[in-house]
């Protein structure tokens, strides 16, 4: 319509360098453009990004803190990319993330202290799989019996997770609230018995969780059955032409369950990591306040879907989020961080619109003409 | 009674092109005052070119319009209704949640009636023009309440309201049931006895003869005649352009081989579906394929025949009725189903129902088989198999792309169209199902097809020609069968086929002297 508009055009050749090229090249923009937003606010870009550098990754212990916030990050992100690839736009991380700390939580306590480590960890694993598949599972049904738009059911169902935690915690007595000592005072949740903390794999220099383990491991899994598997190569179908898969003799309905319910589970052993390698306790308001969920849709996104990359920009976020809880202080107040977050993914979304399409100035075409419309 | 007076809207040798495509060719057309001019011809004859021209959606290439005998230069669609030109689409344009008088309101940028959004008055306005045009229709009614029929009504109202002189219907009958599409006869000619001008574009012969004053026949984006022609025998020669003469000559292309035909592989009997929209699409097909032989069915777009494949390849449930493969029963609502009794499928829509572009060739060709060993091993598949497939695949048929792993998306119209015969025919078929297998290809891609399609036969599968395209029907089928409304009108043997009778049946005329 605009006659001297511009117009996205989608490149058709796309050069092998240019997956690459794009991330790196944006990364460094934002970088760029954090500098200026650093200048104006009256910091030294340079020492800013040194601090960064240093506090995330190359200080005494910076790598743990670093793999530690990580850890979450990488579970939402393997999350999201699994249920994206298939055009299933699973938004409940979130929720899932929190059904998988109640359940994982749950099996511990229910344990006991007097379980073996290796039995309590090995069912914290699978409780809190569970809990976040089946929470994944329901939009995922409803999406394929009832044409529901999972973006909408799978984020209300958000809020009804961490209402349910809330309500374990703050408003009941149930077997996850710790009802004597200090807790008769303050409602909070039972410690887990230590017997199922989950291990740190020491290093040396560095240590690190299981449950980092843990996700790349499921991280390497994850992409041999996206590229090696049936089960994978009908995903990549239905996922790019749902249309053609079931003309090819698939049956996307039952593919969109089944990745729903696998989505959710990652989400979910990502939240029984979370009870059990760091917090120790079902914990609502700091589940809340961490926002895992949607953390990882982003994490998903910067790794273009691929379960390997996810580890990588789990890691990377994971620094930047970890330096961020080290810069901040009187003289760098902590919106600045998330304006630096905020930067690097703007930049590395943008950076991709413009891998896939070529700006044109759209010159005098006919209003609507297209050439299929000629008949 | 007034020739004095100049046409309504007129087209002066216009032409438009597009890449690769010439849509419309030195076509010159006029509409009176108070006429029904029909615009008729097949499917991509150029109609629908020719009226985004006439409503400002397209610029011509080169000719020129008059409107009243002023030249008129139109930018943009909106000259075209200031200039009193309106157009009632084949797809509504409706807002299903907004009322019958505030669809018709919108976009008329203010209100002709009281000069600010007076919804009342524009409702009574609108109950004006429905009750003297006889469309009616409740202004109040949300649009999602509304049948089909009363949103065409709207879409009618609509131009009416914006005080169209000349008022162009694309297809309309397409979407009404026979009794509706009696009644709108009878509106277009009213509106046209009330001094506005009615361009009327169908391919169906008989409702053609009945409502159209003079009809201008378009062929391959040229305007061959304009005539008051009303016997429908005379229109269809004209619409289709052939003699006998020049079926014979092209059907040289077949193998004389009634001695390769074998048996019956496919059998479909009284087969009856309903559509998208709920209406009748297939109303008592009996068909039957015998091995080695192609069975064209002939046809205007949209008189079942995307049904009656879709049905077949498994991807729509069918109705009464039964479908055989080799004498086993064709079960409902399964796609592998007819992939294991050996119904093979190239659809219409390649990209977007056969193929998955971003996958690579060699996956696209294992789509069906990559189940199975020796493509996998499960759980997991063998690349290197399924790419080897895809190598040897590559250079039986010929398709010309880097390698085996370029994604379908990159590969041009033919070699797609290569790329789905091989993976069909790779399988074994017993019946092979092509819908519009030249349909957007080059004349080189197109004659290689057509080869493939004569060696499928050749090697003793039975082959489903479904295309729009007649000459292509004439030039490939040993039989032809011609579909209109969702039944088969007739079945000729080649040597048989009278092009002007099958045009004929295309436009739904049973009986030649009609």
């Amino acid at each position: 319509m605009s006659r001297f508009g511009f117009r996205l055009e989608p490149r058709s050749n796309l050069p092998k360098w240019l997956p690459w090229a794009v991330p790196v090249g944006s990364f460094l923009a934002a970088l760029l453009v954090g500098a200026i937003v650093l200048f104006a606010t009256g910091q030294n870009a340079l020492s800013v990004y040194g601090r960064i550098l240093d506090r995330a990754f190359l200080s005494e212990g910076a790598f743990t803190g670093t793999l530690i916030s990580a850890t979450p990050l990488l579970f939402t992100g393997l999350c999201a990319a699994v249920a994206f690839r298939i055009g299933f736009f699973n938004i409940g991380g979130e929720g899932q993330f929190v059904m998988g700390a109640i359940f994982g939580s749950g099996i511990a306590l229910k344990l006991g202290a007097d379980a073996p480590g290796i039995l309590s960890v090995s069912a914290m694993v699978i409780f809190g799989a569970i809990g976040g598949g089946l929470w994944g599972l329901i939009p995922g049904i409803l999406k394929a019996k009832f044409r529901t738009n999972e973006i909408i059911t799978s984020l209300m169902l958000n809020y009804v997770a961490i209402v349910i935690a809330t309500y374990l915690i703050f408003d009941s007595n149930s077997f996850w609230r710790e009802l004597t000592g200090s807790g008769v005072v303050f409602p909070k949740g039972k410690i887990l018995p230590t017997g199922s903390w989950w291990p740190n794999l020491d290093f040396g220099s560095i240590i690190v969780p299981f449950g980092f383990v843990l996700g790349m491991v499921i991280a390497g899994w994850l992409y041999v059955l996206q590229r090696k598997t049936r089960f994978g190569f009908e995903m990549r179908v239905v996922g790019g032409a749902p249309t053609t898969a079931r003309y090819a003799g698939m049956k996307p309905a039952r593919i969109v369950v089944a990745v729903a319910a696998l989505s959710g589970a990652l989400a979910g052993l990502g939240g029984a990591a979370d009870i059990g390698n760091f917090r120790h306790v079902l914990d609502p308001k700091g589940l809340q306040q961490s926002g895992f969920g949607y953390a990882g849709i982003v994490v998903a996104a910067l790794a273009r879907l691929n379960p390997v990359a996810v580890v990588f920009v789990a890691v990377l976020l994971g620094g930047i989020t970890n330096a961020g809880y080290a810069l901040r202080g009187p003289d760098f107040p902590s919106g600045l961080v998330g304006v630096l977050q905020g930067l690097i993914l703007f930049c590395t979304l943008g950076g991709e619109v413009l891998a896939r399409y070529r700006i044109t100035r759209s010159g005098r075409t006919p209003v609507g003409a297209s050439v299929l419309e000629a008949s | 009674m007034k020739a004095a007076t100049a046409p309504a809207v007129a087209a002066f040798h216009v032409t438009k092109k597009f890449p690769g495509v010439i849509a419309n060719e030195d076509v010159t057309f006029d509409v009176r005052v108070g006429e029904v001019h029909a615009l008729l011809g097949e499917n991509g004859a150029g109609k629908t070119t020719l009226s985004n021209i006439l409503t400002g959606l397209y610029r011509p290439d080169e000719g020129w319009m008059e409107v009243a005998g002023i030249a008129v230069d139109f930018q943009s669609p909106r000259d075209a209704i200031a200039a009193g030109i309106g157009m009632v689409h084949q797809h509504f344009r409706l807002i299903p949640t907004f009322s019958v008088a505030e669809n018709i309101a919108l976009g008329t940028g203010h209100d002709p009636v009281g000069g600010r959004f007076d919804l009342k008055k524009i409702e009574e306005r609108v109950a004006e023009i429905s009750e003297s045009f006889d469309l009616p229709v409740d202004p109040r009614a949300k649009i999602w309440q509304l049948s089909v029929g009363e949103q065409q009504r709207v879409e009618i109202i609509k131009v009416l309201y914006r005080d169209a002189r000349v008022l162009i219907f694309d297809e309309p009958t397409a979407v009404l049931s026979p009794l509706e599409s009696e009644r709108l006869g009878v509106t277009l000619q009213t509106m046209a006895r009330s001094g506005r001008s009615i361009v009327f574009i169908s391919h169906k012969l008989g409702e053609v003869a009945s409502i159209a004053d003079r009809v201008t026949v378009l062929r391959h984006g040229r305007s061959v005649e304009t005539t008051s022609e009303n016997d429908v025998s005379a229109l269809a020669s004209l619409m289709v352009g052939r003699d006998v003469e020049s079926v014979t000559r092209s059907a040289h292309a077949i193998v004389e081989s009634s001695s390769r035909v074998g048996s019956v592989v496919l059998e479909i009997e009284e087969l009856h579906a309903v559509g998208d929209r709920g209406l009748k699409a297939l109303d008592g097909v009996s068909l039957t394929v015998r091995s080695g032989e192609i069975v064209g069915v002939a046809g205007v777009a949209g008189n079942g025949q995307r049904e009656l494949v879709e049905i077949l390849a498994g991807l729509r449930r069918k109705g009464s009725g039964s479908i055989r493969v080799d004498g086993e029963s064709l079960e409902n609502g399964s796609t592998r189903h007819p992939i294991r009794l050996g119904v093979s499928y190239v659809p219409q829509d390649r990209m977007g129902t056969g193929l998955a572009p971003d996958l690579t060739i060699a996956e696209n060709m294992a789509l069906k088989n990559f189940r199975r060993p020796p493509f996998a091993r499960p759980p997991f598949i063998r690349q290197s198999v399924i790419d080897a497939q895809g190598r040897d695949l590559m250079e039986q048929f010929d398709v010309r792309a880097p390698s085996e792993t370029t994604p379908t998306r990159r590969l041009s119209g033919g070699n797609v169209q290569k790329v789905l015969l091989a993976r069909e025919m790779s399988g074994d078929p017993r019946v092979l199902v092509i819908a519009s297998p030249s349909q957007g290809l080059d004349v080189g891609a197109v004659a290689t097809v057509h080869q493939l399609l004569i060696d499928a036969a050749e090697s003793g599968v039975g082959v489903l020609l479904v295309s729009e395209d007649l000459d292509e029907v004439l030039a490939l089928s040993n039989r032809i069968a011609v579909m209109y409304e969702g039944r088969i009108l007739d079945t000729f043997d080649r040597a048989d086929a009278d092009a002007q009778r099958i045009g004929l049946l295309m436009g739904g005329q049973l009986d030649v002297s009609a």
